[in-house]
């Protein structure tokens, strides 16, 4: 992260991070957690789903920093995030596009 | 540090959610980019926040989009009839005073049909927890004109664009004494829920109008895109000002949106006015309602 | 269970039905009361409003109709017995939220103090034009129990015993009475609390991992969970299932609404009140109901003067219609006179039920006042012949 001033604490401030789970066969595509993310760790998948939506994926999974944002916004409850400890290994490489898919998750919906 | 993909397997119960929502219904019926789900998540983010007792929890709708919220929610719901949420609520928390009743109903239903009971209750200080959805339609029924949908905005009965001046509810909810009221739209997400969780710990009439999109009527019959575009408008367009004047806050189609906590006072609500009341004149020959309700039994 | 003598009214008093009718609801343990004043009932929520505070009631009068009948039926669900009382214009407005009672199988009591219609009609003089309403008022198919007192003392009797009906069979329970039987003052005998039998709110023992808020086992009607006993369970209007969750199939209609009605047709026998005299070996039977059945003996006296060999069979539960009786009847005498104080209602019932073989006689009264009772006897000697 880039500062125009170091702040006075910089060294405590830890940042959270986070890991996206996605619900896929909940989504219905409406992409309000891909343009609404801040760190812009989702994009809109090109995969259908069962009802034939695109759910997002994570492409940028080392940024997320468990802000809940999509968790909050999703009106479908087809995505959230839980924070991971600092330094544990998340599936998928920071900033690579290759391992993007590492959080695209199958979903077991159990249906009464 | 992976690079292999990790399949996990994920099922219902592990979205933090769950606990409020009845998982065997889900899929919900809202359309894609519908706000309603997101204004249902911050008011089960405020109930998870605010610690309530989830047993004493009652959520009320009526008929429309909205109103089919009572039916997801894993609390004592209700889905009653049109416009009649706000008077069966009162049922409730007058039966049982110590239960906090929420409406969660649209504007079509708490504001059109059921104006009358709305501004009774608000005038009443009566204690529930009023959130509406307003999408500026009549959404579930295919796209009918509401009393707050806005001047020159088109829907099926005004097919030729609406020329009926709409309600501007939060004005509506302050003139006519509610002790709360707020105006958030669903993207602003934080301060829903923060306002929700304040509602919840305050008494009286608590008003929070959550203005949302409705992609499949709204947005359509407007040519204004789908939800998605509706929530870019909302970014847009949105100011916040906390403490505004009600007078000021009407919504013009396609205009600026005023969002804030605008009330927020004390007042006597309807059951301390009458406890204290009837404490004042019977002294100790009053009896009220027990808390714990009115069932008779041995 | 007995009841709680803080609502009974022990003692001989001289009281207006009206009022005789509030007392009945305090004494059956009603603690919820929503009503909007209309004449002639208003009367009712009057006397309430004075004694709840006494009693740990809670009543407030509503904005409107809709509203009180909503807001009762949403307390009923807190296990409070509610109950709002009205008359025709008002009976008019309640009517979806009756249904929506029915529906969601909430017991409750509806009075309606009938006065002469339609519309705004005579508010202050009497009628029983509503009759037919209260059995079909809300739209769909549903099944309501309806009482019709003839008297301050009945109105004290069967608005508990409404109570218990609506408690047992888990149904809106109408109070049947009219704008003269509400008005009028006569004795009325109030028990001691102790000999007043009520049926409780009958609650589950289920858990609530297990509880399904309309499953029946066996019995004609489910279990009950009040809000805020952790039940979390859900309700609707709309056809549903076992678990209270909209099911919009034709199979769920069939299994819903069929249970509503059965829940009340199997159970017609034990339902059913009627007063019956004189009744064997006459040639004519006089039908009445309310205040009408008062004016009916008189109307039958001057006919057995003229040597008419008749019968009396009161309506005490207009709804269900006591068929079967009625068939029987049917199959011995040659006439039925009706007389009611409207064009033409319970008559039709008469006549459906008599099915040709004994005819109907309807003595019509618009309203406004009671029959002559020269006229019931001119329709019985006209019957005889």
């Amino acid at each position: 992260m880039k500062y125009w001033r170091k702040p006075l604490d910089f060294d405590q401030v830890k940042v959270p991070r986070g890991d996206v789970h996605i619900m896929v066969d909940r989504c219905k595509g409406c992409g309000f957690c891909v343009e609404y993310c801040p760190k812009d760790v989702l994009v809109m998948s090109d995969e259908f789903n069962a009802k034939g939506y695109h759910p997002p994926k994570v492409v940028r999974s080392g940024e997320c920093v468990n802000c809940n944002l999509c968790e909050m916004i999703c009106p479908d409850f087809a995505i959230f995030s839980v924070e991971v400890a600092v330094g544990a290994p998340v599936a998928g490489a920071v900033g690579s596009e290759a391992a993007a898919a590492a959080v695209l998750v199958a979903e077991k919906e159990g249906r009464a | 540090m992976t690079t292999t993909l990790e399949q996990v397997t994920l099922v219902s119960e592990d979205h933090p959610i769950s606990p409020y929502i009845r998982m065997d219904r889900m899929p919900h019926i809202w359309c894609s980019s519908c706000g309603i789900g997101t204004v249902v998540k911050c008011f089960a983010q405020a109930l998870a926040e605010t610690q309530v007792d989830l047993t004493k929890v009652a959520v009320v709708s009526g008929i429309g989009c909205t109103g089919r919220v009572a039916g997801y929610m894993k609390l004592d719901g209700f889905h009653t009839t049109h416009g009649r949420a706000i008077p069966f609520a009162t049922g409730l928390k007058l039966a049982r005073p110590e239960l906090l009743v929420t409406v969660f109903s649209g504007d079509g239903d708490l504001a059109g049909i059921g104006g009358n009971h709305f501004i009774h209750a608000a005038r009443r200080n009566m204690d529930l927890m009023v959130i509406l959805v307003n999408n500026f339609i009549y959404g579930m029924t295919g796209g009918q004109n509401a009393a707050t949908t806005p001047l020159t905005a088109k829907t099926s009965t005004m097919p030729f664009g609406n020329y009926e001046r709409p309600f501007n509810l939060a004005h509506l909810a302050a003139s006519c004494g509610a002790t709360y009221v707020a105006r958030w739209t669903s993207l602003h997400v934080r301060r829903l829920t923060k306002s929700i969780e304040e509602a919840i710990e305050r008494k009286g009439f608590r008003f929070i109008e959550a203005i949302a999109p409705c992609s499949t009527l709204y947005a359509r019959l407007n040519r204004l895109g789908t939800g998605f575009d509706l929530m870019r408008h909302y970014h847009d367009n949105a100011e916040v000002r906390n403490g505004a004047d009600t007078r000021d806050v009407g919504i013009g189609f396609q205009d600026r949106i005023i969002c804030g906590k605008f009330v927020d006072q004390e007042s006597p609500t309807y059951l301390e006015a009458r406890d204290e009341h009837y404490r004042s004149i019977l002294g100790e020959k009053y009896v009220p309602m027990p808390r714990e309700g009115g069932w008779l039994h041995e | 269970m007995k009841a709680d003598p803080r609502g009974v009214l022990t003692g001989v008093h001289y009281l207006d039905g009206d009022f005789a009718c509030g007392e009945g609801a305090m004494a059956a343990g009603c603690r919820f009361v929503a009503g909007y004043p209309i004449t002639p009932s208003t009367e009712v929520v009057e006397r309430i409003a004075r004694r709840f505070p006494f009693m740990g009631g809670s009543f407030i009068q509503m904005e409107d109709e809709l509203a009180s009948m909503a807001a009762v039926v949403g307390a009923s669900w807190t296990g409070t017995k509610s109950m709002t009382v009205t008359s025709g214009p008002g009976f008019s407005l309640m009517m979806e939220n009756i249904g929506l009672a029915a529906m969601m199988e909430t017991p409750c009591v509806v009075v309606n103090v009938q006065r002469a219609g339609p519309s705004t009609g005579l508010p202050t003089m009497v009628g029983q034009a509503d009759m037919m309403q209260a059995r079909w008022g809300s739209h769909g198919d549903y099944e309501v129990i309806a009482l019709c007192p003839q008297s301050p003392q009945e109105a004290f009797n069967l608005t508990i015993d409404a109570f218990n009906l609506s408690e047992t069979y888990r149904v809106p329970v109408l109070v049947m009475m009219d704008e003269c039987v509400g008005h009028m003052t006569e004795k009325v005998v109030i028990p001691p609390a102790e000999e007043i039998e009520l049926v409780p709110r009958r609650l589950t023992h289920v858990p609530p991992e297990e509880f399904k808020p309309y499953k029946v086992n066996g019995s004609p009607v489910p279990e009950f969970a009040r809000a805020g006993d952790g039940y979390k369970f859900h309700t609707t209007g709309l056809t549903h299932d076992e678990r209270g969750y909209p099911a919009m199939t034709k199979a769920c209609q069939e299994t819903c609404v069929r249970r509503l009605l059965d829940k009340i047709r199997n159970n017609v026998d034990a339902i059913v009140r009627i007063e019956e005299r004189d009744t064997e070996g006459a040639d004519v039977v006089v039908v009445a109901y309310g205040i009408t059945a008062r004016v009916a003996r008189m109307g039958i006296d001057l006919a057995r003067r003229e040597k008419a060999k008749v019968g009396f069979l009161r309506l005490i539960t207009a709804w269900p219609f006591p068929e079967r009786r009625i068939r029987e009847l049917a199959a011995r005498v040659k006439a039925f006179v009706v007389p009611e104080i409207n064009y033409g209602q319970m008559v039709l019932e008469v006549e459906r039920c008599a099915a040709g073989k004994a005819s109907a006689v309807l003595v019509p009264c618009g309203g406004g006042g009671v029959h002559d009772p020269k006229d019931i006897a001119a329709a019985i000697l006209g019957a005889v012949r």
